[in-house]
């Protein structure tokens, strides 16, 4: 007994340290992944990871793969889709084997691209044409292009807001709430859908960061030990306004066993009012309306409510950003990919999306923000990475649900506590973390 | 490579030998290699058997306590060495294990599932009409996939769901949100565990009552043992070590608790468990370090309450006859 225990642990220990050693990678070459300069020469087979599922099942993908073959003829392109994607992937980046061309996972450090991914230009370069490209940047350079982008704000049931007699954006707060209670009052309809359960719509609140006062700079502002929650913050107000309206009684009966599928139906046929998401909900929303029997007019957008200087904001946040595997054998390729599917595919196009290509113009879903003037702010994410690194060693995690699942449960009453030292125990916790993390 | 060799000669010769009919080896004839053979001939058997142990539990185990000494995020290609700190970190964060009072109810569902099942073990073991179709509905929970019984157990509870119509044709109708308040919420939960794990204490009881024997129940029977008696003598203390097993399984799932409430709440509301905790350490926050040290403190409580317990009740042979 005593020499097959031996035996096994000199093994496991062995294992251990070759896989442990497998895993620190080495650094490959940092040539960057420029465009190929005739398309005809560049040749390959490329393999794509995606998140998209379900555009690789239908067809889609093919489809756009095979318009980008009479360009680049000699280049094949595969899709790989992950339906698991932040998970998968993160685990396949211990290897070399993350696809040639991918969505960067959330995971993945800021600084740490230089590691993973080949540089695809300086950052003067690209910024003039393609927008949210310093939310990649590290050190002068870029590493993601976005796909495309989403602006954020209220998604509502147009005859549901008109039946409750209200026909204009609410302009404060206090109009939304207001607003809200009349459908409470008017209407059968659950004013505001909360999607609690499934948790990941209540991030969809951070996104609104930069609509209150309009800045640019409202991410990059977190970047430091600033208390993000006190009176008047950003954070303060988005985060006060949810917390009002649960509390006013204005979402559904048991938010405990919400079902986002099922809540796109409930919206489209007038059953939910109100929901807090990005654009990119907007061509899901008006699917799901014509198959209820009603017409994509009933969905309607609007921005946050709050105005500065008599003018509305919304903020354009990124989708997932593309870039190319360090270790990709085919890097021009890969690029060229990159380049043709954002802007010559018509996708963002086509998902209703904010292009990321600056020239193109705004989808046909955001015809009312543009109509109305509502101020588009592109939030810079040159310091995201320092954001990112505080809220993590916080434990708070702005974009993910957990924080506000109990903001939630403070506002409905169940769970002890009041807004204020929610708050201020939230700001503790940001700002002990600032002064370890992200230096 | 040597070791390769040597099997795949030793394979071949214990084929030839089982192969070649005729009277059994005499000492005599063995040369060298055969006599090593014996000895070898185990550790052949347990080739495969230990390369799957070894690969799939202490691998990765040794990997996890490898990661615990480090500040690695799960992905970058650079860890540091940060000695015992993330332990310091748990053993100095009160709020990382106050997420143990959710096992308490748990646990007390755990007293009450075994209750349940050693009663059912109790009487389907007697002879009764439909026996095997009651054993057949008290197993059948078990067998269900975990995520699908979150699922299920979902539409039970919400509001307008299953429970409350239900409780509706009862009269007693409820305007309860039943996963909307930590108390109700854990309780739902735990109960959804009792449904899940009744069967298989349940069946690990049935099986020890029916390995004794049926003359004792005979004799207690001429004697004029009532069934309780006949439960309190022969059964109870018959099966005394597969109870104490079921305890200790008991309380190491209630420590553990993990998919029902990630499924369901995603420890929202006050149902998170150390091992929700634990996973969103990793893959949410991206402190597989500190995670991985979370995780083998949850173990070695474990093995440390499973001592306590195996010292406090040692094992006792069962003799009845």
């Amino acid at each position: 007994m005593g020499k097959k225990k031996t035996l096994v642990c000199a093994l496991a220990v062995v294992t251990a340290l070759t896989a442990a050693g497998c895993g620190g990678g080495g650094t490959a070459s940092t040539e960057t992944a420029s465009a190929p300069a005739d398309p005809a020469k560049v040749s390959g087979t490329i393999t794509v990871l995606t998140h998209r599922t379900d555009l690789v099942k239908d067809g889609s993908m093919e489809a756009y793969a095979a318009e980008f073959a009479k360009t680049y003829p000699k280049v094949k392109v595969k899709f790989e889709g992950l339906t698991d994607y932040e998970g998968e992937v993160k685990i396949r980046m211990n290897t070399e084997n993350y696809g040639d061309v991918l969505m960067i996972p959330g995971a993945v450090a800021k600084n740490d691209y230089p590691k993973f991914f080949a540089p695809l230009g300086t950052t003067d370069e690209l910024s003039g044409t393609y927008r949210f490209s310093d939310k990649t940047d590290v050190s002068g350079k870029v590493y993601g292009i976005a796909q495309f982008g989403t602006a954020n704000g209220f998604i509502y049931n147009k005859s549901v807001w008109e039946k409750a007699g209200v026909t204009e954006w609410p302009k404060t707060p206090q109009e939304f709430l207001g607003a809200l209670k009349a459908i409470k009052d008017r209407t059968d309809a659950t004013p505001y859908y909360t999607n609690f359960k499934d948790g990941w719509p209540l991030t969809q609140w951070s996104a609104n960061i930069g609509s209150v006062t309009c800045d640019t700079e409202a991410n990059n502002n977190l970047a430091s030990a600033v208390s993000p929650w006190k009176q008047g913050s950003e954070l303060n107000v988005i985060d006060t306004l949810l917390h009002d309206t649960v509390k006013g009684g204005l979402i559904e009966k048991d938010p405990s066993t919400t079902n986002w599928e099922e809540s796109k139906n409930l919206l489209a046929k007038g059953t939910i009012g109100t929901m807090m998401l990005g654009s990119w909900s907007i061509t899901q929303m008006q699917a799901a309306a014509v198959t209820a029997g009603g017409s994509a007019d009933d969905i309607g957008f609007m921005p946050f409510p709050v105005q500065k200087d008599g003018k509305f904001c919304a903020t354009l946040t990124s989708d997932y950003q593309q870039a190319v595997n360090i270790h990709s054998e085919h890097k021009e390729a890969s690029r060229a990919w990159i380049d043709w599917f954002t802007a010559k595919s018509g996708y963002a196009a086509k998902e209703g999306a904010v292009p990321a290509v600056k020239a193109d113009p705004m989808p046909a879903t955001l015809k009312s923000f543009v109509d109305n003037d509502v101020t588009f702010t592109e939030r810079s994410e040159t310091k995201t990475g320092t954001v990112n690194a505080i809220d993590n060693a916080a434990e708070i995690g702005l974009a993910k649900q957990d924080y506000r699942q109990k903001l939630v449960d403070i506002a409905r009453g169940a769970q002890k506590g009041s807004l204020q030292d929610y708050f201020a125990e939230l700001d503790k916790k940001w700002d002990e973390a600032a002064k370890t993390a992200g230096s | 490579m040597t070791e390769t060799t040597d099997a795949v000669t030793a394979r071949t010769a214990t084929a030839g030998r089982r192969a070649a009919p005729g009277p059994p080896n005499r000492p005599g004839r063995r040369s060298a290699p055969r006599r090593l053979l014996p000895r070898i001939t185990p550790w052949l058997f347990l080739l495969v058997p230990l390369a799957l142990l070894v690969t799939f539990t202490y691998v990765p185990v040794a990997n996890m306590v490898y990661y615990s000494f480090t500040d690695w995020d799960g992905v970058s290609p650079d860890r540091n060495f940060t000695g015992v700190d993330n332990y310091t970190q748990i053993f100095t964060r009160p709020e990382l294990f106050r997420v143990f009072f959710v096992s308490f109810y748990y646990l007390a569902a755990s007293v009450f599932q075994i209750a349940v099942a050693l009663y059912f073990a109790t009487v389907l073991s007697f002879d009764l009409r439909f026996r095997n179709l009651f054993k057949g509905i008290l197993f059948f929970p078990y067998l269900i996939n975990g995520v699908a019984i979150g699922f299920v157990f979902l539409y039970f509870f919400q509001d307008g769901g299953t429970l409350d119509s239900v409780l509706g044709w009862f009269g007693a109708g409820t305007d309860h949100a039943w996963l909307g308040d930590p108390a109700s919420a854990n309780t739902s939960l735990a109960g959804v565990s009792v449904w899940r794990f009744t069967g298989l204490n349940f069946v690990l009881f049935l099986g020890a009552i029916q390995s004794i024997p049926g003359e004792l129940y005979e004799a207690a029977q001429l004697d004029g043992a009532s069934r309780w008696q006949q439960f309190r003598h022969i059964i109870a203390p018959s099966i005394k070590p597969v109870v104490s097993l079921s305890i200790i399984l008991a309380i190491s799932g209630s420590l553990s608790v993990f998919e029902i409430p990630y499924i369901m709440t995603g420890g929202a509301t006050g149902t998170s468990t150390f091992v929700i905790q634990t996973v969103k350490l990793a893959f949410q926050f991206n402190k597989t370090g500190l995670a991985s040290a979370a995780a083998v403190v949850l173990l070695l409580i474990i093995l440390l309450i499973t001592w306590i317990q195996r010292r406090l009740v040692p094992d006792e042979k069962v003799d009845l006859v």
